[in-house]
C-alpha cells in the first residue's frame, strides 16, 4: 500500500505490506532510535510522537501513519538536548537501551505539563520501563532540569 | 584506611558514551549490522523432554525465501558449554547445536535461514516434526537419582572434576565443614532450622539476546554480538563450530544491557553456524518470549539453613545445605552455589565458630539457568539474613543491634570465605550509618495507619566478592597519543555500567589529564588485550588494577623516551602531566614531541599492555532498610522508602555507584515482590512476556537513598571493591522482614505475592 | 503477530458493516490486543476516518465515540465531573501514557475482556451502546452477549445522578488487575461491577447497604490464573466493595 507521511519534518511517500507495524517501517527509513523490547506493548522502547501525541511503534500499523505526523528522536534532538544532560549528570542513561522511548515521552509529558511534580512524572513515564537506573536517577535529572529552568 | 585528595577519582562525571545513549544514536548490535543478512529463527519444542523422532522440512524449505533449514542431522557432534567463563570451564560439556534429544519445552528443534522474517516464521509452521515423548523431571527436589536422566549420553564432559553425575541428574556437589558443628549446635539455647526458596528470575535486560555473524575481509567468521565476554564465546563458538580459533573474530558494540544475561553465549552459536554453512551474513535477534523462556535466568534455589545460637543472640553455628536447579543444561550451575555459602556466611565471621556448606546442583527438565547479578550469593543471603532477623525477633532483640554483635568486621579472617581476610570493611560503619539516615528506631516501629494498612521497617546486611580469585585476568593496552592524549584498550565489557568511564578515570588521575583526554575502546578478540570479561564483579577490581599498572608503565617508557631526547639518565626526569621534566630544572618535553619520537627511529613504544589478576576478592558489604506500608485485606506491599548504606571501598564514580546500587535495589524489589516464576504442565514458563512477567515500573519501588562509607582496599584500584552485584542481594530479606513485622508471618519463598499474604492473614 | 492481507479505512458505516460480514476480515480498535493474536485477518478495517473518536457532552449524557481512546477518558473533565474521578481512575494504570493513547474505547468494550477496567467502570454507570445494526442497548445487555459482525459506534453514559467509586488490585502497578470493581449507588440502589474475575465483568444490585459486600463476594463467580487463585478474588471482591461502600457512604 502507498502511504504519505510526514516524517521528522519531512513529507515522504512509502510503500508498505498491510501488516508492517510503523517500528519496523521507522527503522528502515534510518530511525534507529526507535527500540523494540518487548512484544506486548509493554516497555515503551519504542515511543514515538504521532501528531504530537506519544504511541507505541511496535503497535501501530504503518498504514496507520499514512495522513499523519511522526516524529522520532532523530527529529526531536535539539529538544532533547535540552535536558538529557541532565539525565547524563546522574549516570542515568545507563545501558541506554530505554533510553530513546523513555526520552521521546519525556518530551511528551514536558510538552503537555511544563511544571509536573514527581508524582506527575512517576506516572506519565510509568510506561516506560527501564532494568538498569531503578528510575530515581532518571527522575532526579529530571527535576534538576525543571529548576534549572526556574533558576 | 586511605584518606587522599584525587582529581579524576571519587568524582561524578558524565559516562562517555551517554550523550549518545540519550539522543538515541545507533550504536546496538542491531543498528550497527548491516540489513542484508539472513533472518536466522529457531523452531523450538513443546515438550520438556522428548526425542525427536522424524521431521520434514521439504515443505518448508519450499517457501519463497527459506535459504536452509537445519536439524539435528545438519550439525557438528562436539558437546560443549555456553557458559562464559574461564577454560577449564566448571560448566559441563552437555550442549549440541541441536540435538535430537530436546530438554525443555524451548529446546532447539530446528534452525531456520531466510531471507525474511516473515518467510522463516512461514517456514515455522510448516515444519512437521514427530517426537517421542519421554517422562519429564519438573520438580527439581525429585530429580536427583530420578530414574528419568536429563542428560542420558555417553558423551558429557565436564571439563573439570565439580563432583557431578549425569547418571543420577547430578552436576556438581561438595560438603565443606569447618570447625565441630554438631558439638557447637548442642551447646546452642537456640536452633533454628528453615527452607527457603527462591525462583528462576529473569534478567530482563532491554535488549534481548542478539548476534550477527559475518565474514571479514580475511574470510574469517566476524561476530558482532551484545555479549559482556567476547574471549569467552570465541572459544566456545570455535569448539561448537570446529574451527581454530584464529579463523573468529567477536566484537560487542554497545549492550543494551546484561547483568549476567549476557554472560552466557545464549544465540551466538545460531547465526555463526548459519553463517558457515551459507557463506552469508546471518543475524538472530530473540523474541522476548525467548529471551523469557530460552535464556539464562536465576538459578532456582531451595536453601535449608540450620542456626545455633546463644539467648543473647549471640550467632555461633551455621549448617547451610542448598539444593540448585540448573535446569536442562549445566550453565554457571556448579559455580553459582557455591556463592550461597561463601557470600553469606562470612557475613557472620564476627561470631561463627564452625559452619557446614554443602550442596547438590541437579538437572532438570526447564529452561537452563545461567549467571544472574548476585549469582548464588543473592539466594544465600535471603536465608541467613531471613534467619538470622527471625532470631532476633524470637530473642526480642534488635535486628540490628544482633548483627552488631555478630557481623564481620576489618581484619578479620573468613574461614567460611576461603580464610581471606577483610582488609577494608565498614560493614559497622554502614549499619551505623544507615540506621541514622533511616531513622530506624522510629520506623521499625509498627504503625497502624487504620484502614488496614500497617507501616513498618525491615534490614538486611549483604556482601559479594570482587573477581573470581586466582581465575578472573584483566588487562588493559595505553597508548599515547601525538597530541599528549591516550587510547585506552579494554576487553572488559561495558554493559551501561559506566566501566570504560570509571576506567578513563583511572587512567585520567594517573596520568594527571582530563577524562576527556582518555579515549577508550572495547571490546574485539582482534583489538583488545585478553580480558575473562564483565562478570563476577570484576572489572573496576581487576581490570582497574591493570589500567594502573599499564599508566605505570607507560609513565616510564614515556621517561625513557624523553630521558633519550634529553640526553640523560631516565632517574634523572620525572612524569609530569604534559611534559616530562629534567628533575630540578626548567628543561622540558612536551608528551606530543615525545608521542612523535616513538614514531621516528624509536624501539621504545609510547605504549603497554598490563595484566593482572588476583588472589583474594575483597567482599563489598552493604546494609539495606526498607519501611514498607502493608495493607492486611489486600495483602499489597507499597514500598515507601529503600535506604542503603554500600562499603564498595572507594566508589570511583560516585553517580555511577550509586545508579548501579538504585537499580539492584529494584531487581531486588521486583523479585520479592511481584516477578513471578510459574510454570505449565510442560515446564514452560508462564511468564514469558512482559505482560506476564512483571517487572517494577517507576511507580512500583518507592523512593530511593543511597549513601556510601569508604574503606581502603589494599590490593584494588584506589583503594576500590566492586559494586555490580552486592546491590541485589538486600531487598527479599530486609522487605521478608518488614512484612513479618507488620503481619507476625515469615514468608520464605520468593515472590511474597498480595495473596499469600493477604490469604494467609485471613485464615486467622 | 497476526497477519493482515488489505487495509482499509472505511468511509462509512455502511462500509464498514460490510466488510465486517466477512468472517476473515476485523475491525481494529488499538490494535493493542488484535495483533498479539498469530491468525490472519484478510481485510483489516479501520473506523478512523469516521470522526468517532470524540467524547460529545450534553446536558443528559455523554456520548463517546468508539474510538475515542482511554487517555480520552482519563483526562475528559466532565466525564470525571460527574464520576467523581472513577473514569479517570479505572484507565490511569493500564500500561502507560502511551498504551492509552491507543487503546480505543470500542476496542475494550467491543472485546469484553475480563480484565477491563473500562468495561467494569462503565458497567456500574447507567450506560449503553449503540450498535450500528443493533440500536441503543444497555452496556448490561451488551456485556453478556456473544460477539457478532455488528458495529459498535457509540458508548453512551447517562447523566443520572450517582457516586460511583473505583478500585482495583494490581500486583504490579500497571498490570491488568487481580479483581477489579466499581461501585455505585445511583436511584435509590447499589451496583456493584466486578471484573477480572478473571472473566469479564458482571454487576450485582441491591437496595440495601448492609451486607452488599458480602453478598457481591458470594454471588460473583471466580476463577484462578497467573494472577491470583479464585479464593482470593473472592476474598478481595468483598474487601474492595465494603471499602468502596465506605467510601460512598462518606462522600
Amino acid at each position: 500500500m502507498e502511504i504519505k507521511l510526514k516524517l521528522n519534518g519531512k513529507n515522504i511517500a512509502a510503500s508498505v505490506e498491510a501488516d508492517t507495524v510503523l517500528l519496523d517501517f521507522l527503522r528502515e527509513k534510518g530511525c534507529l532510535s526507535v527500540k523494540r523490547g518487548c512484544d506486548t506493548s509493554n516497555c515503551g522502547l519504542c515511543t514515538v510522537l504521532m501528531d504530537g501525541k506519544p504511541i507505541l511503534s511496535c503497535s501501530t500499523l504503518a498504514v496507520r501513519a499514512d495522513g499523519h505526523e511522526i516524529h522520532t528522536l532523530e527529529g526531536l534532538q535539539e529538544e532533547a538536548s535540552d535536558f538529557v544532560g541532565f539525565i547524563a549528570d546522574q549516570g542515568a542513561d545507563q545501558c541506554g537501551f530505554c533510553n530513546p522511548g523513555f526520552v521521546m515521552n519525556t518530551i511528551a509529558l514536558l510538552r503537555e505539563n511544563p511544571d509536573p511534580t514527581d508524582d506527575e512524572i512517576r506516572a506519565f513515564l510509568a510506561g516506560n520501563l527501564c532494568r538498569c537506573s531503578g528510575y530515581d536517577g532518571q527522575l532526579r535529572g529530571i527535576r534538576n532540569y525543571l529548576n534549572s529552568r526556574k533558576a | 584506611m586511605e584518606h587522599k585528595e584525587y582529581k579524576s577519582i571519587n568524582k561524578s562525571v558524565r559516562k562517555k558514551d551517554s550523550m549518545q545513549l540519550l539522543l538515541g544514536k545507533p550504536v546496538y548490535t542491531d543498528d550497527v549490522t548491516p540489513k542484508d543478512a539472513l533472518v536466522v529463527k529457531i523452531l523450538r519444542s513443546p515438550h520438556a523432554n522428548a526425542m525427536v523422532e522424524s521431521i520434514d522440512t521439504a515443505a518448508a524449505k519450499k517457501v519463497p525465501g527459506v535459504v536452509d533449514i537445519y536439524t539435528w542431522e545438519d550439525v557438528p557432534q562436539t558437546r560443549f558449554a555456553i557458559a562464559g567463563q574461564t577454560f577449564p570451564e566448571p560448566s559441563p560439556y552437555d550442549r549440541l547445536i541441536i540435538d535430537r534429544h530436546v530438554r525443555f519445552a524451548g529446546d532447539v528443534v530446528a534452525i531456520i535461514a531466510a531471507e525474511t522474517e516473515k518467510a522463516a516464521l512461514k517456514a515455522m509452521k510448516l515444519i512437521k516434526v514427530k517426537y517421542e515423548l519421554l517422562p519429564a523431571v519438573l520438580d527439581f527436589r525429585s530429580a536427583l537419582d530420578n530414574p528419568t536422566l536429563v542428560h542420558p549420553e555417553d558423551d558429557w564432559e565436564p571439563p573439570c572434576e565439580v563432583g557431578g553425575d549425569p547418571k543420577r541428574n547430578l552436576v556438581a556437589s561438595d560438603d565443606e565443614i569447618h570447625g565441630d558443628v554438631e558439638g557447637i549446635m548442642a551447646q546452642c539455647d537456640i536452633v533454628l532450622e528453615r527452607t527457603y526458596h527462591t525462583k528462576a528470575y529473569n534478567q530482563a535486560m532491554m535488549e534481548p539476546f542478539t548476534c550477527y555473524a559475518s565474514f571479514d575481509r580475511y574470510g574469517r567468521l566476524h561476530i558482532i554480538s551484545s555479549t559482556q565476554i567476547v574471549f569467552h564465546t570465541r572459544r566456545i563458538l570455535s569448539r561448537a563450530l570446529g574451527i581454530p580459533k584464529s579463523k573468529i573474530r567477536v566484537e560487542k558494540p554497545r549492550i543494551g544491557g546484561g547483568f549476567g544475561a549476557k554472560q552466557t553465549a545464549v544465540c551466538d552459536v545460531y547465526p555463526a553456524f548459519v553463517a558457515m554453512k551459507t557463506g552469508r551474513p546471518a543475524m538472530i535477534t530473540y523474541t522476548r518470549e525467548e529471551s523469557q523462556i530460552a535464556g539464562s535466568p536465576r538459578h532456582e534455589m531451595e536453601i535449608t539453613l540450620r542456626m545455633g545460637a546463644m539467648n543473647d543472640g549471640r550467632i555461633r553455628v551455621m549448617d547451610l545445605y542448598t539444593l540448585s536447579n540448573t535446569g536442562a543444561y549445566g550453565e554457571h550451575g556448579p559455580t553459582t552455589v557455591g556463592l550461597t555459602g561463601h557470600k553469606a556466611l562470612p557475613l557472620y565471621t564476627g561470631s561463627l565458630e564452625a559452619h557446614r556448606f554443602h550442596y547438590d546442583v541437579v538437572y532438570t527438565n526447564l529452561q537452563a539457568a545461567g549467571a544472574y547479578r548476585g549469582y548464588g550469593a543473592t539466594q544465600g543471603i535471603f536465608a541467613v539474613e531471613s534467619m538470622v532477623s527471625e532470631l532476633a525477633e524470637k530473642l526480642g532483640m534488635d535486628a540490628t543491634a544482633i548483627r552488631d554483635m555478630n557481623m564481620i568486621k576489618e581484619g578479620m579472617v573468613m574461614p567460611a570465605y576461603y580464610n581471606e581476610i577483610a582488609n577494608a570493611c565498614a560493614l559497622d560503619r554502614c549499619m551505623e550509618h544507615c540506621r541514622q539516615m533511616f531513622d530506624w528506631e522510629e520506623r521499625s516501629k509498627v504503625r497502624d495507619m487504620g484502614n488496614g494498612k500497617i507501616r513498618t521497617a525491615g534490614v538486611a546486611m549483604g556482601m559479594q566478592g570482587s573477581c573470581i580469585s586466582n581465575v578472573d585476568v584483566g588487562s588493559a593496552t595505553l597508548k599515547l597519543s601525538e597530541d599528549g592524549t591516550y587510547n585506552l584498550i579494554i576487553g572488559a565489557a561495558d554493559m551501561g555500567t559506566g566501566c570504560d568511564t570509571i576506567l578513563a578515570q583511572m587512567v585520567a588521575e594517573l596520568m594527571d589529564c582530563h577524562v576527556d583526554d582518555v579515549a577508550v575502546f572495547g571490546a574485539d578478540t582482534d583489538v583488545s588485550p585478553y580480558d575473562s570479561g564483565s562478570y563476577a564483579s570484576s572489572t573496576t577490581y581487576i581490570t582497574g588494577m591493570a589500567v594502573v599498572k599499564a599508566c605505570n608503565e607507560l609513565k616510564k617508557q614515556i621517561c625513557t623516551i624523553a630521558a633519550g631526547m634529553m640526553d640523560c639518565e631516565e632517574e634523572a626526569v620525572e612524569f609530569a602531566s604534559t611534559c616530562v621534566r629534567r628533575t630540578g630544572t626548567e628543561q622540558t618535553v612536551s608528551l606530543t614531541d615525545i608521542a612523535y619520537k616513538a614514531q621516528v627511529g624509536s624501539t621504545v613504544p609510547a605504549e603497554t599492555t598490563q595484566t593482572h589478576t588476583s588472589p583474594v576478592s575483597p567482599p563489598p558489604y552493604m546494609v539495606g532498610m526498607v519501611e514498607i506500608e502493608l495493607d492486611k485485606l489486600t495483602g499489597k506491599v507499597d514500598i515507601l522508602d529503600y535506604m542503603a548504606v554500600v562499603d564498595c571501598g572507594i566508589p570511583i564514580n560516585p553517580n555511577l555507584a550509586r545508579i548501579q546500587t538504585e537499580g539492584g535495589i529494584v531487581q531486588g524489589i521486583g523479585h520479592t515482590l511481584m516477578e513471578n516464576v510459574t510454570y505449565d504442565r510442560n515446564g514452560r514458563p508462564a511468564e514469558s512476556s512482559f505482560m506476564q512477567y512483571k517487572v517494577p515500573t517507576r511507580q512500583d519501588m518507592g523512593r530511593l537513598k543511597v549513601e556510601f562509607e569508604h574503606s581502603y582496599e589494599p590490593t584494588g584500584p584506589f583503594g576500590a571493591k566492586s559494586i555490580g552485584e552486592i546491590v541485589i542481594n538486600t531487598p527479599g530479606p530486609a522487605i521478608a522482614h518488614a512484612i513479618y513485622r507488620a503481619t507476625g508471618k515469615w514468608f520464605r519463598e520468593l515472590p511474597i505475592t498480595p495473596e499469600q499474604i493477604a490469604m494467609s492473614l485471613a485464615e486467622e | 503477530m497476526i497477519t493482515i492481507q488489505k487495509y482499509v479505512r472505511a468511509q462509512s458505516l455502511e462500509e464498514a458493516w460490510q466488510l465486517n460480514q466477512n468472517k476473515r476480515n476485523r475491525i481494529l480498535g488499538g490494535m493493542l490486543w488484535l495483533r498479539l493474536g498469530k491468525g490472519s485477518i484478510n481485510t483489516a478495517i479501520d473506523l478512523c476516518d469516521l470522526g468517532l473518536n470524540t467524547i460529545e457532552e450534553t446536558e443528559e449524557q455523554f456520548s463517546i465515540g468508539s474510538m475515542a481512546t482511554l487517555r480520552d477518558i482519563e483526562l475528559h473533565e466532565g466525564l470525571n465531573t460527574y464520576t467523581g474521578g472513577a473514569a479517570a481512575n479505572a484507565v490511569k494504570d493500564i500500561v502507560g501514557v502511551q498504551f492509552r493513547n491507543m487503546a480505543t474505547v470500542g476496542g475494550s468494550i467491543w472485546g469484553r475482556f475480563g480484565f477491563s477496567d473500562v468495561l467494569t467502570v462503565f458497567l456500574a454507570l447507567d450506560c449503553y451502546v449503540e450498535l450500528y445494526k443493533g440500536g441503543i442497548i444497555p452496556l448490561e445487555q451488551f456485556a453478556a452477549m456473544k460477539k457478532d459482525n455488528d458495529i459498535l459506534v457509540r458508548l453512551i453514559v447517562k447523566k443520572t445522578p450517582c457516586k460511583v467509586v473505583y478500585s482495583s488490585m494490581r500486583n504490579q502497578r500497571t498490570d491488568f488487575p487481580v479483581i477489579a470493581c466499581a461501585v455505585a449507588q445511583m436511584n435509590g440502589e447499589y451496583r456493584a461491577s466486578i471484573g477480572a474475575r478473571p472473566a469479564r465483568a458482571m454487576l450485582l444490585r441491591s437496595a440495601q447497604a448492609e451486607g452488599f459486600a458480602a453478598y457481591v463476594a458470594a454471588n460473583v463467580p471466580t476463577e484462578g490464573n497467573i494472577r491470583g487463585s479464585a479464593a482470593y478474588r473472592t476474598h478481595l471482591t468483598r474487601v474492595l466493595v465494603e471499602r468502596a461502600m465506605n467510601e460512598l457512604g462518606g462522600m
